[in-house]
This record gives C-alpha cells, structure tokens and sequence, in this order.
C-alpha cells in the first residue's frame, strides 16, 4: 500500500499534467501550447457545449417567410458579446491566469459555439437554391456589414464605457509603485501562464 | 434528449475548432487568420454535404440537427470571423480585412453549395 504522501505525490502529478499538458519533472522543457493541454480542452469544450445548447434552443423560434433571423440574431448578438469580453480582457491585464480560463470558456467555447458560420452559409445557399436570390444576397451582406459593425461597437464599448481603467503608457508603467496599482492588476498571476 | 446530443457534439465541435486552429496558427503565419477560414469553408462543407443527404431523404432530421446544429454549429464560427476582421481594420489592413471577410463568405458560399451538391448525389 503506497503511502498518504505518495499518494498526494501521485495526485499532484496527475493534476500538473491535466493543467500543463505535461509532467512537471522537466521544468526546463517549454511548455506544450494550450490547445494540447486538457485542462484548457475541457474548458473549451464546456463553453462549446452551453453556447451550442443556447443557439439551439435559440434557433428553435420561428423564421418568418422563411428568412433565417433567429441565425442572424444570435451571430449578430455574439459578435458584439465577443467584441465586448476580447477587448475587455485585452485592456485588463495579460492573456494568463483567471483572464485566459474566462477567454477560453466563454469567447472561444460559448461564443464560438453560439455563434455559426456553417449554418448561415448553408442558408444563404438554401434560400439561394429556392430561387430567392435577392433574400439570399441580403442576408449575406447584411450578417457581414451587421456582423462587423456589432463586433467593432463591442469592441468600442470595452475600450469607452468600461470601469476597467485603461493601461498606463509604457513610460508611465514602471514609475507607478504596485501598491499604487488597482488591486485587478495586482492579483498574483500563475509565472506559467495560468490554467494550474 | 436531442437537446443533450447537440450540446455534446457542441462542446466537441469547439474542441476541434481550438485545436485545429491552434496547430493551423502556429505552423501558419499568413495575411489573414488561416485556422478560422479553414474552419468556416470546411464546416460549410460538411453542413452542406448533410443538407445535401436530408434533401434526397437519407439523412434524418433528428440526425441532421445533432451533427448539423450541434458539430458544424460548434466548429464554426461567425463571431470570431467577425473579431479577427474589426482587428485587421484597425490595423489599417484594408485588402486582408475584406480577405477575411468578403472572401472567407464567398468561399464559404462556395463549399456549401458544392456540400450540397455532394449530398444530393447520393440520392
């Protein structure tokens, strides 16, 4: 019978390769990329699952005159959401720690799985093949224009209304004490890159 | 119990879109953000292909949404589409911004139609 200490040893280890992708006995290799790790998979794919399971119910509404709006909503709708949380996270700190986990559950899962290209060029193709060219080139263009637009005023919102307060310039950066610094910039991050 | 089907196959659509455009972007350097448009043309595809196989009855409904609805719904994605277009506009990258956009729609088109047309053949 291996002992409580080896046993937490065999945890411990088992846990460092769940969230680095790796053993933590070789310190000096670099670290797998996040896509190849499980903890960061995991996430991703909870997120997916949730952003799907959203659009699904969604997309169960109905479609007037056949037009797909419920599709175009919830891509226009997550195109400004992503907007909003990329440059959000982007303006508060580094791409590590709790910011990286919420990236990657809700932008690349949620949002990702919410959203859908594969549908919406389907309907484009669809409404096209029933002959409703004129429905089908506007609905293209307009999710592209809309789509656009609704990510760009996101990302102007995180960079405008948020109470994030934006980051000093470079010079100003190392004069400024860490006990001067708002206590969201001072929370410890992991050195690895977060996810552990 | 469709609803559970299309969240898991949700979540693993995703997974497959992190990781493949995790190996795309770090083996690809490229004008635009290669790792979403192959993802987008290739789900397009493979929507249009079930499209294609519900049209001639082969494919059930049930099923369609699962994979359709659920995988291809989760590997896509328009609101990263939309990000990565908005960051090359504000990079002043006039000609890979409409790349990414305009060409990325128009290629997507084309998969599905061609998905389409595939499926259809099985008929």
């Amino acid at each position: 019978m291996p002992s409580r200490m080896q046993l937490r040893q065999h945890v411990r280890a088992a846990w460092h390769v769940f969230t680095h992708g790796r053993s933590g006995a070789e310190p000096a290799a670099p670290l797998p990329p996040l896509h190849l790790r499980p903890l960061p998979v995991l996430i991703v794919f909870a997120g997916g699952a949730v952003g799907t399971l959203a659009r699904y119910e969604l997309t169960a509404l109905p479609t007037p005159g056949g037009l797909p709006l419920p599709t175009f909503f919830v891509n226009i709708v997550g195109a400004f959401l992503l907007g909003v949380l990329l440059e959000g996270l982007l303006r508060g700190g580094p791409d590590a720690g709790w910011r990286q986990t919420t990236r990657l559950l809700l932008g690349t899962g949620f949002m990702g799985g919410f959203t859908t290209y594969s549908t919406f060029s389907v309907e484009v193709a669809t409404l096209s093949g029933d002959g409703r060219y004129l429905e089908g080139f506007g609905y293209a263009i307009l999710s592209l224009l809309l789509g656009v637009g609704a990510a760009a005023l996101g990302v102007w919102v995180s960079a405008n209304l948020a109470p994030v307060p934006k980051p000093r310039p470079v010079e100003d950066a190392t004069a400024v004490s860490p006990a001067a610094r708002p206590p969201v910039d001072a929370a410890p991050e992991q050195p690895d890159g977060g996810l552990g | 119990m469709i609803a559970l089907w299309v969240a898991l196959l949700g979540g693993a659509g995703a997974v497959a879109r992190f990781v493949l455009d995790g190996l795309v972007r770090s083996r690809l350097a490229t004008l635009v953000p290669m790792g979403t448009l192959v993802i987008n043309v290739s789900g397009s595809l493979l929507l249009g292909f079930m499209t294609g196989l519900v049209m001639v009855g082969i494919e059930s409904h049930d099923l369609r949404v699962m994979l359709g609805t659920g995988f291809c719904g989760g590997y896509t994605t328009f609101s990263t589409a939309m990000i990565d277009t908005v960051r090359l506009l504000q990079q002043r990258r006039i000609v890979a911004a409409l790349l990414n956009g305009v060409g990325m729609l128009v290629l997507a088109l084309a998969a599905a139609v061609l998905g389409i047309f595939l499926g259809t053949l099985f008929g």
